[in-house]
């Protein structure tokens, strides 16, 4: 089976780094040819912009020619075909799969049936590795390092797949965490146990205000709608944090605010302008990590 | 601790085979679903709610002429994890055998997250077990969800 990426678990700490490394190369040396001969499937199942957009990008940068679909609605899937027969399909006709499906573990099982390397490009609310190695990327450029950081994630810790991939990827890197979320969106047990077992120390509060001078990365998340199955529940918590220029007046000289995008009410445009604003560069960032794992799966860096 | 005391007569003694004691009573049709029994062609007798001193009330199953490999007997330590396995030649116990949580689960068990995969496709789950305790959770391969037993 070829090396695929699925969860970010499935890199280890060297490879974390070596990827960085290379997307570093890719930030400075923005087109390049040496996948000219190769071809790139992207198959969103569900809709992506930023995503979709980034991958295609990175792997037209690189010279790979890609093919696909944005939107399940238009293909042989409406036939009622199985996910495995596309996979067995697609894998002949490519060199490397790009997936996003809205069911979790699809990319592991797509991995399983491939007969070439697989990107997870976000399976449902599991996991979505390329923005995590994206948050690293920016994290490293921002503070020049990336162990002892301090990293306060703030919206919604619950549900939130990009949280729970960045506390898991940062493990190797001994960081200190603030928890900033409503009673209702606390980050699960399970990652408490975690970071436990780690010994990572981290802290909790419901006020954005209390930890914000005490940080390096404020790590901002979207309250996702589409987690919720109670719209009371969402309409309770969906404006509980909203970041204004006027509350970064003691933060950190070195504070960055990282956000995955898209971003609602919870930072106030007028934060765009202030240097703390990272959160487009972040989204920048992305098409270099890609290209970078994608040159590392096809065994070309 | 195998006497052939009064509860044992029961369910009858077997010439040859296999002997699951110390069943949780309610487990007991799963073990037997686990183990493909109710399709089997040889002799089984089994008993609920019969009085043990170690646990109060237990089940047992006597399979006649059959024996079974270790990991089709450690699928059952998910469940009954303090069963005993005696292998019984010619009336006699010839062979105790103690069950071992396998470290991973196939097929047997669904993925409780209405939204893995597993429960779309046509795939066999897929787990790691992990014991908390006493308690065995079963971490799910492609959704990474934990299922508790």
């Amino acid at each position: 089976m070829p090396k695929s990426l699925i969860s970010i678990q499935d890199f280890t700490k060297e490879e974390i780094l070596h990827v960085l490394d290379v997307a570093e190369e890719m930030e400075h040396n923005k087109s390049q040819t040496f996948l000219s001969d190769k071809v790139v499937a992207c198959i969103f199942f569900e809709p992506s912009t930023r995503t979709r957009l980034s991958f295609e990008t990175a792997a037209n940068r690189l010279g790979a020619r890609v093919i696909g679909f944005s939107d399940a609605a238009n293909t042989s899937i409406r036939k009622g075909e199985s996910l495995k027969d596309t996979i067995k399909m697609v894998s002949n006709y490519v060199d490397l799969i790009v997936m996003r499906h809205p069911l979790e573990g699809s990319a592991r099982y797509a991995s399983e049936v491939a007969s070439v390397p697989v990107i997870n490009a976000g399976d449902g609310a599991n996991q979505h590795p390329t923005q995590t190695l994206l948050d690293l990327y920016t994290i490293r450029q921002t503070q020049g390092r990336l162990d002892h950081i301090n990293i306060n994630m703030v919206g919604d810790l619950k549900y939130g797949r990009t949280v729970h991939s960045l506390l898991q990827a940062m493990s190797h890197f001994s960081p200190e965490f603030e928890f900033t979320a409503p009673d209702e969106l606390k980050l699960p047990q399970e990652y408490r146990d975690f970071m436990d077992s780690k010994g990572i120390p981290y802290k909790e509060t419901s006020d954005l205000r209390e930890y914000l001078d005490a940080t390096d990365i404020l790590y901002m998340t979207r309250i996702q709608q589409e987690r919720f199955t109670d719209p009371v529940e969402y309409e309770k918590v969906k404006n509980v944090y909203s970041l204004n220029a006027s509350m970064l007046q003691g933060v950190r000289p070195n504070m960055k605010i990282l956000h995955p995008l898209p971003r609602l009410q919870e930072i106030s445009t007028d934060v765009d302008d202030t240097p703390f604003a990272w959160y487009f560069k972040q989204a920048e960032n992305g098409m270099y990590v890609r290209m970078a794992i994608i040159s590392y799966l096809l065994g070309k860096r | 601790m195998e006497k052939n005391d009064g509860q044992q007569l029961k369910v009858s003694a077997i010439k040859d085979g296999t002997v699951l004691d110390h069943i949780p009573s309610s487990q007991v049709f799963k073990v037997i679903d686990i183990l493909g029994l109710s399709g089997s062609e040889h002799p089984v007798t089994f008993g609920v709610n019969l009085d043990s001193k170690s646990m109060g009330r237990k089940g047992i199953i006597k399979i006649s002429e059959r024996f079974f490999r270790d990991d089709e007997l450690n699928k059952i330590a998910l469940i009954a994890p303090n069963a005993s396995v005696n292998i019984i030649r010619n009336f006699r116990v010839a062979e105790k055998k103690v069950l071992a949580i396998p470290e991973t689960v196939s097929g047997m068990v669904k993925c409780i997250n209405p939204m893995c995969v597993t429960n779309h496709e046509d795939i066999p789950t897929k787990f790691k077990t992990i014991v908390k305790g006493s308690e065995i959770q079963l971490l799910c391969h492609y959704c990474e969800k934990i299922t508790d037993l």
